[in-house]
């Protein structure tokens, strides 16, 4: 019996350790983000007045910061923050890529122009400048606005692959077949094209996974992503960075943590690249 | 080829004015220099503050059209309008130019160069010691952002001055070649690992290759063949990347000044954000817009010397 490519590629995953590996703290990661803050009586919106900048301890696990805010539970709500900014900006960027790429790609001529010229254009504005002024002047208006800027910057090299990849399928049977048949653009680009181009897709979107939790915690880092008092790990870093040598317990976990995240979503990445290219 | 250079730099001419004009109108519209006055007691009256945002052309109340017409007008004879203390933006520009320039330049040239090697040497022995050592620790340098890179490297620094009792290694400051090295380290680390990942895959592309085969069986030593043959082809698409890279690079170096306290472009541009200077981000990105466009054209230009079939297909 010929196994179908979903079980082949499951098998060929898990034989991949270090793909496997990823996964799995990538898991760990996720339980400690939704269920850490259970096991403390600190919510990351306390403050305890008898307690500023104490080393870790019982009550405090990972210590307090200098205002007496629980570290541990801070971390964690950073942690849930930056996985969850990461998973809906890389959704969204690859989204956007694929079906500007893919339409680009697939119709050719003026719409392809247009579209890459916007891709080009979007490649030279510089994309820390435009969300930092954007985001300063858009202030309070929560994560959503940061998950748009976000993944409107991530998208562009992508779509130019995407609309490649395209190109060269355009021509190929069974995309004929569906147009000789008067089958929409839309729907042959929906229907046929992207999922052909899957593969690509996925193992895009768990890059980009890794690629925007740096960028939103680069970005809290300078005080224009997710503003305080919510906490992101790049927040809790900048806060704990600067007194690194004297208190590294305001900069190690958050630091390690982010390490972490971005380890586990990359070498999960790269098993599935494994997997799905056979080659 | 000069045709193809001179198209190229034409078209590269009319990205950077579009993306110059953008980042100002944006920043015009989006930034608010008014705000600074508002803190200010006693608070000047409405008319010294209207008199003054219109003398530095930062006057929310003039017509977007007309401030951005005065601007480009000012471009146009060289003058980059001035910050939100009434000194030239083109005298500050000058001033942080080249500590930024410093600290990439020589984080591109000395990461490109190691990261290639290091990518290539680990291509060659393939899945021995070697390769799997240099795999995983790029592995690991990727996952660290640089931020998190500069104050780790910062803290073992201490580490090692607490434990000589020396002050081997410093940072706060950018003047005398001890303080170079933290800052250089960071970002020559991030490099290497970006780079020798892209180099490891490219070269191993290339070492199945018919013509490598064919070079070692007409005789090359295997060295040779390695180098002249397969490392030659394999840093050809190296150049793109190169390109690309060095937007993320500006702004890994924005972090690198910021924790290290060298007053770059991007102290600067986090600064000046913060104020309000619409003038001074505008100059910042038209300073970022063109080195992204100098390392394209660069990097075609390279991309042309090594490889024949660009220089005839144009």
């Amino acid at each position: 019996m010929i196994p179908s490519r979903g079980s082949a590629v499951a098998r060929r995953m898990v034989r991949d350790r270090s793909g496997v590996s990823g996964f799995a703290l990538l898991a760990l990661l996720f339980l400690l983000a939704f269920a850490g803050p259970l096991f403390t009586r600190w919510s990351w919106a306390d403050t305890d007045f008898t307690a500023f900048r104490d080393p870790p301890s019982a009550a405090h696990w990972l210590g307090t910061t200098p205002s007496g805010r629980d570290v541990y539970a801070l971390t964690v709500r950073g942690l849930q923050k930056s996985l969850l900014i990461g998973l809906t900006v890389a959704t969204v960027s690859t989204g956007l890529a694929a079906v500007v790429g893919a339409f680009a790609g697939y119709l050719g001529g003026r719409t392809d122009r247009i579209l890459m010229a916007l891709v080009d254009l979007f490649l030279v504005l510089p994309a820390f400048l435009v969300i930092a002024v954007l985001s300063q002047s858009a202030r309070g208006h929560g994560t959503l606005l940061l998950v748009v800027l976000l993944a409107g910057f991530l998208w562009m090299v992508t779509a130019r692959v995407v609309r490649g990849m395209t190109r060269s399928l355009r021509g190929r049977e069974y995309v004929l077949a569906a147009r000789f048949m008067g089958v929409s653009a839309p729907r042959i680009v929906f229907r046929h094209l992207l999922p052909n181009l899957a593969s690509l897709l996925i193992i895009d979107a768990t890059l980009n996974v890794s690629a925007a939790i740096i960028a939103e915690s680069a970005l809290s880092y300078f005080g224009f992503g997710v503003q305080p008092p919510d906490s992101s790990l790049g927040t809790v870093i900048a806060a704990g960075s600067g007194a690194a040598t004297t208190a590294p317990w305001l900069f190690v976990p958050a630091a390690s943590l982010l390490v972490c995240v971005v380890l586990a979503v990359n070498l999960a990445g790269d098993g599935l690249r494994d997997a799905l290219d056979a080659s | 080829m000069a045709r193809f250079v001179l198209r190229r730099a034409v078209g590269s001419v009319v990205l950077v004015v579009v993306a110059v004009s953008l980042a100002y109108l944006l920043a015009a519209t989006a930034l608010h220099p008014r705000a600074n006055f508002e803190g200010r007691s006693p608070r000047p009256p409405e008319r010294v503050i209207d008199a003054r945002l219109t003398e530095l052309n930062l006057n929310d109340r003039t017509p977007l059209p007309d401030r951005y017409a005065v601007w480009v007008t000012g471009l146009l004879r060289g003058d980059l309008g001035r910050d939100f203390d009434g000194d030239p933006v083109a005298g500050e520009l000058g001033r942080r130019i080249w500590v930024s320039l410093r600290l990439l330049l020589i984080g591109t040239v000395l990461g490109g160069v190691l990261g290639v090697a290091l990518g290539a040497c680990s291509a060659v022995r393939q899945y021995r010691l070697s390769d799997r050592l240099i795999t995983l620790a790029s592995f690991v340098v990727l996952a660290v952002p640089v931020f998190v890179l500069a104050v780790l490297l910062q803290m073992g620094a201490q580490k090692v001055n607490d434990a000589t009792g020396t002050r081997i290694f410093q940072w706060a400051g950018q003047d005398g070649l001890s303080h170079l090295v933290l800052p250089t380290v960071t970002i020559v680390l991030a490099q290497v690992a970006v780079y020798s990942r892209y180099q490891r895959s490219m070269m191993l592309d290339v070492l199945s290759a018919d013509f490598v085969r064919t070079a070692r069986a007409k005789g090359l030593r295997r060295g040779t063949a390695l180098r002249r043959h397969a490392l030659r082809t394999a840093v050809i698409p190296m150049t793109t990347y190169f390109a690309y890279n060095l937007g993320l690079l500006l702004l890994g170096a924005v972090f690198i000044e910021k924790i290290f306290g060298w007053h770059g472009m991007g102290e600067w541009l986090i600064d000046s954000i913060g104020r309000g200077d619409v003038n001074a981000v505008a100059a910042f990105d038209l300073f970022a817009a063109g080195l992204v466009l100098v390392a394209g054209l660069l990097a075609d230009l390279a991309q042309a010397a090594l490889d024949p079939r660009v220089r005839v297909s144009r």
